[in-house]
């Protein structure tokens, strides 16, 4: 056995990997090297810690103490200082919410102290190419209980005594949809994994595959046990290549113990599982088109029913669970369904992964307990707003979700509670938005993502997104009119009504719960040509107050199209014709004297 | 490693991996620091360290937390080690050879009597 006195966990998630995670791994073992330290501290590669937006990241145990923001350099003073000589280095300790240093272990950061993970149990602690670190944390022992103490029933009634429910984004009863599938009539049946995560900003999917991929070869096996599966499919989309390299090995080493194949564990029981890797279309995700996919079809949704219980993959009875909600099957079988049902609602046991993002200190992937509310999810454990500006709303659940305002910020985070504000759980999108975020800006962010990604299969969505697309960017141009955002509500509601697939049929909320909450900022646009949030380029202004301004040059200097005239020590004005309202003169000034006006400054006006 | 078909077999998976896993988690009974300053290493504090690690791997100790610390300011009886057992005195061992440590550990963590010969301090430093 090796001997080891400090394990360096670093996170090779893929922001880390992006922000140079491997120059750092490299300069670690090369400095460890040099002091002949290689054998006895070891490096293990992790998947996402969750805190992307301080990454390159990693943790040195025995002492649990993190470090953000790494660089070559940095890796290097860490092994003299803290490996060798025991001193934290303060510089890029990780900083909790207030700012301040935190030296200490996992427990005590506050990030992360107020998580309670269950599908990311595995993600950042083990080493996901290693099968014994899984089985170390009771791995692969929920599949030998189901498979050898339990009948396929059995499975079934636990899954559904533990309330599951699917994180893919329709929360339908996991328990459930197994039962269905096993009664299907049918000799061969399918499981499949939907690891498409096509939602702009979701990562947990991916981040789950990476970090823990035999969770969900687990997962799998006892799900294709309890339907009567014989073969399984993970549908990955090619965009996430560390997570198909991951699995393909864990697929390995699970097929070496004997995990998958020919009688697994020995009972009579035979199960193998194929990766297929999608194209990344976001409709791909939706399960009828995803399994035309996988058979090598056109990826298009088609009509429900029959329902893929029924008529899935070649026909045959098939069952689709998304990532998240396989990673917490091995858990709920190993401890049984009370144990998970001790967090989260009534209606919605358990945990659920969220990604947070936009206007908050700590972005990044949090798993918390169902029911927390979005005030505790945004304050406590996101860190609040980076800047002190004013938390607006929140927007939920991605291109099929909607907004929140802040005065909902108690409602507590299940299905039920966010579909009833209009908005949705979703796949666990959640982007902070404070006064300088533009709501007729976000739904136009959203409808954009959909009319490049809608199939074009039934002409509502296809004709209708793209006709609501063009009426908010009218409005954003300043050229809307108030008629303008009845004809968006009255297309809404026939795009919802007559889309085929979830994706059609989710599409106009954005706007529809922007319009709900927010119908005074399409009326300052469509009325007064004003964006209250100052974000809509047409309706704003640059100016300089000439009281304010000291005459320093340092905005004239930075204008890229040279529209800021006047001589040293004497006022500036700005040419309002020619400025491309970039913003970096607001952003040079040092006095202060620079600031945005909405509406614009009319031009025409003056002449 | 062939294919798994029992409990037992799943459980010495676990087991041998958790000694590996263990070594690096937080919330043990108690640590060992070793002194590892400049002079702490001069004076052969890592041949000790290393002994710790082997000691308490050859007696499965797997909650106990070996800590590498900075200077500990006693550097005229280095290498030195600090035994930490949750709730009791720390307690400062100096002139840790190889040899010692092994008598440390034996000693101290397993029957829970001091060392008294070596004992350079008690309490906090
Ligand atoms: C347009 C569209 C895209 C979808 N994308 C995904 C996806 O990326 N990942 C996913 O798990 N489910 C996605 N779904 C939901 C799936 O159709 C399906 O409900 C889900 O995979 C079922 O798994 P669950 O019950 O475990 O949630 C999508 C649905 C629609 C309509
Ligand atoms: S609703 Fe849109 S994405 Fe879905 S099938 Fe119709 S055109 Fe395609
Ligand atoms: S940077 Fe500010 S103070 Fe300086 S010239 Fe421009 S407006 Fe005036
Ligand atoms: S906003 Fe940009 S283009 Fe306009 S004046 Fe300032 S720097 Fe020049
Ligand atoms: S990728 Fe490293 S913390 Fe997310
Ligand atoms: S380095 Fe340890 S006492 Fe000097």
């Amino acid at each position: 056995m090796p001997l080891t006195t400090n394990t360096i966990l670093i996170c090779a998630g893929g922001a880390c990997v992006s922000a140079g995670e491997e120059s750092v791994k490299d300069a670690l073992e090369r400095k460890l090297k040099e002091y002949n330290l290689q054998d006895i501290v070891k490096i293990v590669e992790t998947g996402c810690m969750g805190a992307c937006s301080l990454g390159p990241i990693m943790v040195i145990y025995p002492e649990g103490v993190y470090y953000q923001k790494l660089t070559p350099e940095v890796a290097e003073k860490i092994v003299e200082e803290h490996i060798l000589k025991g001193r934290i280095v303060k510089s890029h300790l990780y900083k909790g919410e207030k700012g301040e240093v935190i030296p200490q272990p996992q427990e005590e950061v506050a990030f992360f102290s107020r998580q309670v993970k269950i599908a990311t149990r595995n993600v950042g602690v083990i080493n996901p190419l290693d099968i014994d670190e899984y089985i170390a944390r009771d791995g692969y022992f929920a599949l030998h209980k189901a498979l050898k103490e339990m009948t396929p029933e059995e499975v079934i009634q636990v899954i559904k005594d533990s309330g599951l429910r699917g994180r893919g984004g329709a929360g339908f009863p996991t328990g459930l949809k197994w039962e269905f599938a096993r009664k299907s009539p049918g000799d061969k049946k399918y499981m499949i994994c939907n690891a498409d995560e096509g939602d702009p900003g979701a990562f947990m999917d991916r981040s789950i595959l990476e970090g823990d991929p035999h969770s969900i070869i687990e997962a799998m096996t006892i799900a294709g046990y309890a339907i009567g599966a014989q073969k399984g499919f993970v549908y990955v989309r090619a965009e996430y290549p560390i997570a198909i390299e991951r699995l393909t090995e864990a697929l390995k080493q699970a097929r070496e113990y004997g995990f998958l194949g020919e009688n697994i564990l020995g009972t009579d029981f035979s199960f193998d599982i194929e990766i297929r890797i999608g194209a990344g279309a976001f409709v791909c995700g939706e399960e009828t088109a995803l399994m035309h996919s996988i058979e090598g079809k056109r990826g298009q949704p088609r009509v429900k029913p029959p329902f893929p219980a029924q008529k899935g993959l070649w026909g045959n009875p098939s069952n689709i669970n998304n990532v998240e909600t396989l990673s917490c099957v091995p858990p709920i079988i190993f401890h049984g369904p009370q144990w998970f049902k001790q967090w989260g609602t009534e209606k919605s046991p358990g945990t659920k992964v969220f990604a947070l993002a936009g206007k908050v200190k700590n972005t990044g992937l949090v798993e918390v307990p169902m029911g927390i509310t979005l005030r505790e999810l945004i304050y406590e454990i996101g860190g609040g707003s980076p800047t002190g500006k004013k938390i607006k709303a929140v927007q939920t659940g991605g291109p099929s979700g909607g907004v929140i305002p802040a005065e909902y910020f108690d409602t507590p985070v299940d299905f039920e509670s966010l579909t009833s504000l209009g908005a949705i759980i979703g796949s666990g999108g959640m982007i902070v938005l404070d006064e300088d975020d533009c709501m007729v800006d976000v739904a136009k962010f959203f409808l954009e993502f959909t009319v490049d990604e809608s199939c074009g299969k039934c002409t509502p969505c296809r004709e209708g997104t793209k006709k609501m697309y063009e009426i908010l960017d009218k409005i954003t141009n300043g050229e809307g009119t108030e008629e303008d955002l009845e004809t968006l509500e009255q297309l809404a509601y026939i795009i919802k009504d007559s889309s085929l697939c979830g994706l059609g049929q989710t599409a106009p909320n954005p706007v529809l719960s922007t319009l709900k909450y927010y119908r005074e900022e399409y009326l300052a646009h469509v009325r007064e040509g004003k964006c209250p949030a100052k974000k809509c380029k047409e309706l704003i202004s640059y100016v300089i107050d000439p009281e304010k301004c000291v005459g320093c040059t340092a905005c004239a200097r930075v204008c890229p199209v040279s529209c800021i005239s006047g001589e040293v020590r004497k006022v500036h004005t700005i040419d309002q014709e020619a400025c491309i309202r970039c913003g970096s003169c607001i952003e040079v000034c040092r006095f202060g004297a620079i600031s945005k006006v909405t509406p614009a400054v009319s031009v025409e006006v003056e002449e | 490693m062939g294919k798994i078909k029992s409990l037992e077999e799943l459980m010495k998976i676990k087991e041998e991996a958790l000694k590996n896993v263990k070594m690096r988690e937080a919330g043990k009974r108690g640590k060992i620091v070793v002194a590892m300053g400049t002079c702490g290493i001069a004076a052969g504090a890592k041949d000790t360290l290393k002994a710790v690690v082997e000691t308490l791997d050859e007696l499965n100790i797997d909650d106990i937390a070996v800590v590498q610390s900075g200077c500990m300011g006693l550097c005229e009886v280095e290498p030195t080690i600090e035994v930490a057992l949750e709730g009791e005195e720390p307690i400062i061992y100096g002139r840790v050879t190889p040899e010692n440590a092994k008598r440390i550990i034996k000693s101290h963590i397993v029957d829970g009597e001091l060392v008294s010969d070596l004992i350079v301090k008690r309490g906090e430093v």
